[in-house]
């Protein structure tokens, strides 16, 4: 006698490979567990707990855009593959908290089924092996369900003479064999039928079936017709004998799991797929997770590189959200480097592992803009680049800015050739002509018109006294810089008080607020170190702010509501921070 | 209409003694009786010889039928299964000579009450459930408000969003200023700029009858300044507003509202949303809830 799997332990058919089709949400059931199954533009099936981590909303009624699906209720939008949030319309220019991340499930395509366990798939061995169907071609039959517990509905066939995939009329004969609890073989010589039963609750399972190998096109459609009238009336009888009431419950439904919590990404090793030069002095580097998926990405979004003798360097992100098998980044070969990018131009090699910190999105990218435009210097175009994709996808108006030295200097055209028209190249342009060239990008602060600036220090500098003097509002022009370049001054001693933590601490003079903090055991998270890209920011409650870095807006700077704490410090004796 | 079961009858007095309409009295001819379901119980009701009425109708576990009070107050006949406070929240809108009072629709959804009110109070979903009427793409932001609990109601001002057409009387798309307000755990009910006449506020309530659980029926009240629209055209406009948050409302789970503040992930939008479930919480309501 076969052996059982319990339900929800093992691996289970939940959908057809083809009912996944582009751009659509499928409603699946196991074991009382609802589930959305879909697939996204690169062929990726996610399986996610049916419920949005809002307001629990089916996501199954939600839209598959592609390489997000976006819930019906407030528009979230999660990524392909993590199911985390990477978009919050409410919010427009905040991004999602890491942590904010639906259930997923494990998928695996096989046999033309689509197949999932609700346990923990780690030292699980994936679907039943079922030799016949593992060589060739499948054809898989409509599902068929029924109102009788899976173990019943496959002893039940196992008796049966079966229609035989081998000759246009004939019939199996029977018994049948069975694999497991869940699986039936029927069918000898070449054709075969197997059928999975996928249990959907204590009184009600769907049966799939799958022949092996699929008949001759011209073959297929009497054959599903066949086993069609077979399986209807064979559910008919079934559910007599069974005497099936409707609304009989055998066990109380399941209580409805906690939203689950994505790892919140601190550290993720990853080893590098692909290396190659993408523009003079810019290497391409691809990076495959070593375990498991990749952390959610969002546009505008970096990742810590741990590079060999503990330097850390921070890198934006190519990707789109949900187009995340592999982190694509781009380095540029720094004259000064001091190791960071000379080593990943010189040594790093194709196979090495790496770890990374990250993603931190401190560049969010608003989605709710009636224009955007993009402003990328050199190698700055990385962030603006996965934006730049981000927009094409959802038909959202852009304009990719992009000043280089040469058309040699262009990194990743072929992503760029993607976006067709939107992308406009200002080639080999000096500090004059570039301003001149801005003046005219930035004539017209529309409103609704937001403004996202990437480049090294001069041309960003340029870019955002350029869109001051036309009159943009200082909230419609985000910036990031690759480096603190402004000189730091770190002689000041003074006292920092943390708020929720009840703490008092004295930041000597040499020393960092960050170091300090950190010292005494409160968590606070950093990335650059050098006043870059904001992650160490927090609340000033009391005191005057010495701001060092170069993130904050001239605006955040004069509220003093904020202080990057790897680099900023008092201007007084005291700060009172919401720590 | 289902069966009410054992497990739909409400233990709890704080929802047990509120009031709750039962039938808009435009729709309960004199004579006629209307049968319907409350808090588990089944009662029916009617208006004979001028006078309203409700009673129990045999319930399980609660045998035999009685009279049940009854107040007729903005155009609907309530009733109450516990000690009720002697009237309804005032609705001074209500006795205005220049504003039109009317039911706009009596709804059944398999949903639960809190789920209902929470729904009524969000206005992040305007741009996706309801688009090109109370919102539309890209004008999504959810600006900050207030959120205060005064004499036991919730009260959520300064709410503004961006409404394209934001009433049968509206000619174009304007920033609406709403007010919410929760006057019970299961009413509630918003004051929304005028698209007639900016000084003045129009008032929608949606007042919701739990039959069970996960089951209720949403009295739709409106107490509107418009000398222009048909009552037909008028109630069109709700209806549809209303037939768009239904299939939203009936695809939540769990259909009863998590009061557990982990359960879910609220936003700084929700604000209102927050505080109404910690309200619920405070107030001990189990019913219609998962409690905490």
């Amino acid at each position: 006698m076969a052996s059982s799997r319990p339900e929800g332990q093992g691996w289970f058919p939940v959908a057809a490979s083809d009912d996944a089709v582009a751009h659509h949400v499928v409603e699946a059931v196991l074991a009382e567990r609802e589930l959305a199954v879909w697939r996204d533009d690169d062929g990726w099936v996610n399986v996610w707990e049916n419920r949005c981590l809002h307001r629990g909303v089916r996501l199954s009624i939600g839209h598959n855009e592609g390489m997000e699906l976006v819930c019906q209720y407030h528009g979230w939008r999660y990524a392909s593959r993590t199911a985390g949030c990477t978009y919050i319309p409410a919010h427009p220019a905040d991004a999602p908290a890491r942590t904010m991340c639906n259930r997923t499930y494990p998928a695996i395509e096989r046999y033309g089924l689509i197949w999932t366990t609700l346990a923990d798939a780690t030292g699980s061995d994936g679907p039943p092996s079922s030799a016949p169907l593992e060589s060739g071609s499948t054809l898989p039959l409509r599902a068929m369900a029924v109102n009788v517990p899976a173990g019943r509905a496959l002893d039940s066939l196992a008796g049966l003479d079966l229609p035989d995939p081998n000759s246009p009329d004939g019939t199996t004969g029977g018994p049948h064999r069975r694999i497991d609890g869940f699986t039936l073989v029927a069918g000898s010589g070449e054709g075969v039928v197997v059928f999975f039963a996928q249990p959907v609750a204590a009184e009600r399972c769907v049966v799939r079936g799958v022949v092996g190998p699929a008949p001759d096109e011209g073959a297929t459609l009497a054959l599903l017709r066949r086993f069609n009238r077979f399986l209807t009336e064979w559910r008919d009888e079934v559910e007599a004998q069974a005497e099936f009431r409707p609304g009989k419950r055998a066990t109380p439904p399941p209580p409805t799991p906690a939203i689950a919590a994505c790892s919140d990404g601190t550290r993720t090793r990853v080893r590098v797929s692909r290396r190659w030069l993408t523009a003079r002095d810019v290497v391409a580097v691809e990076l495959e997770a070593v375990d498991g998926v990749l952390p959610t990405v969002q546009p505008g979004a970096h990742i810590d590189v741990h590079l060999p003798g503990g330097l850390v360097r921070q890198y934006s992100l190519v990707n789109e959200p949900g187009r995340q098998d592999v982190y694509l980044i781009g380095v540029k070969l720094e004259p000064e480097s001091r190791g960071g990018s000379r080593w990943i131009h010189q040594s790093l090699s194709v196979g090495d592992v790496l770890t990374i910190g990250g993603p931190h999105n401190n560049f969010a990218l608003r989605r709710d803009a009636q224009l955007t435009l993009l402003i990328a210097g050199g190698i700055g175009i990385t962030p603006l680049l996965s934006m730049a994709r981000s927009l094409h996808r959802s038909g959202i108006d852009f304009r990719l800015h992009h000043f280089a030295r040469s058309p040699e200097h262009l990194a990743f055209t072929d992503l760029l050739a993607g976006l067709g028209e939107h992308h406009r190249p200002h080639l080999g342009l000096d500090p004059a002509a570039t301003t001149v060239e801005l003046e005219s990008i930035l004539a017209e602060p529309g409103a609704g018109h937001q403004v996202y600036i990437c480049g090294p220090g001069p041309m960003a500098d340029a870019a955002r006294r350029v869109a001051a003097e036309k009159g943009w509002p200082e909230e419609s022009v985000h910036f990031e810089y690759f480096a603190n370049t402004r000189p730091r001054d770190d002689r000041h001693p003074f006292t920092v008080e943390l708020a929720r933590s009840a703490l008092t601490l004295e930041v000597p003079a040499g020393r960092s607020i960050l170091e300090v903090v950190r010292e005494n055991g409160v968590q606070l998270e950093s990335s650059c170190e050098q006043g870059a890209c904001g992650t160490c920011t927090v609340g000033v409650i009391e005191g005057v702010v010495d701001h060092q870095d170069v993130h904050l807006s001239e605006r955040e700077r004069a509220e003093g509501r904020r202080v990057v704490t790897c680099v900023s410090r008092a201007a007084g004796d005291r700060l009172v921070l919401d720590l | 209409m289902e069966q009410s079961t054992e497990s739909d009858i409400c233990t709890d007095p704080v929802i047990r003694d509120q009031w709750y309409p039962l039938r808009a009295l435009a729709e309960l001819p004199e004579g006629a009786t209307h049968h319907t379901r409350l808090l588990g119980v089944p009662v029916s009701c009617g208006v004979t010889r001028g006078r309203p009425w409700a009673r129990t109708e045999s319930a399980p576990g609660d045998g035999g039928t009685g009279a049940l009070p009854v107040i007729d107050t903005y155009g609907y006949l309530w009733t109450s299964l516990g000690e009720p406070p002697p009237g309804v929240f005032e609705i001074p809108e209500y006795t205005e000579p220049d504003r039109r009072s009317m039911n706009a629709g009596s709804f059944i959804v398999a949903t639960s009450a809190p789920r209902a009110v929470e729904n009524f109070l969000d206005m992040g979903h305007f741009p996706y459930v309801h688009t090109g009427y109370l919102g539309i793409e890209p004008h999504t932001e959810v600006n900050p408000y207030d959120v205060e609990i005064i004499d036991g109601e919730i009260w959520a001002t300064r709410c503004e969003f961006f409404q394209p057409m934001a009433a049968a009387t509206a000619t174009g798309g304007q920033m609406s200023k709403y007010t919410y307000r929760v006057p019970s755990p299961f009413a509630v009910m918003l004051y929304k700029s005028s698209p007639v006449d900016p000084e003045r506020r129009d008032v929608i309530a949606l007042l919701l009858q739990p039959m069970g659980h996960e089951q209720v029926v949403a009295h739709n009240f409106l107490c509107l300044l418009d000398d222009v629209n048909s009552d037909a055209e008028i109630k069109r406009f709700q209806q549809i507003i209303f037939a768009q948050d239904k299939p939203i409302l009936e695809n939540q789970i769990p259909r009863r509202l998590p009061l557990d503040p982990r359960a879910e992930t609220p936003i700084r939008a929700d604000h209102t949303s927050i505080v109404y479930r910690r309200h619920l919480r405070e107030l001990g309501v189990n019913y219609g809830v998962v409690p905490a």
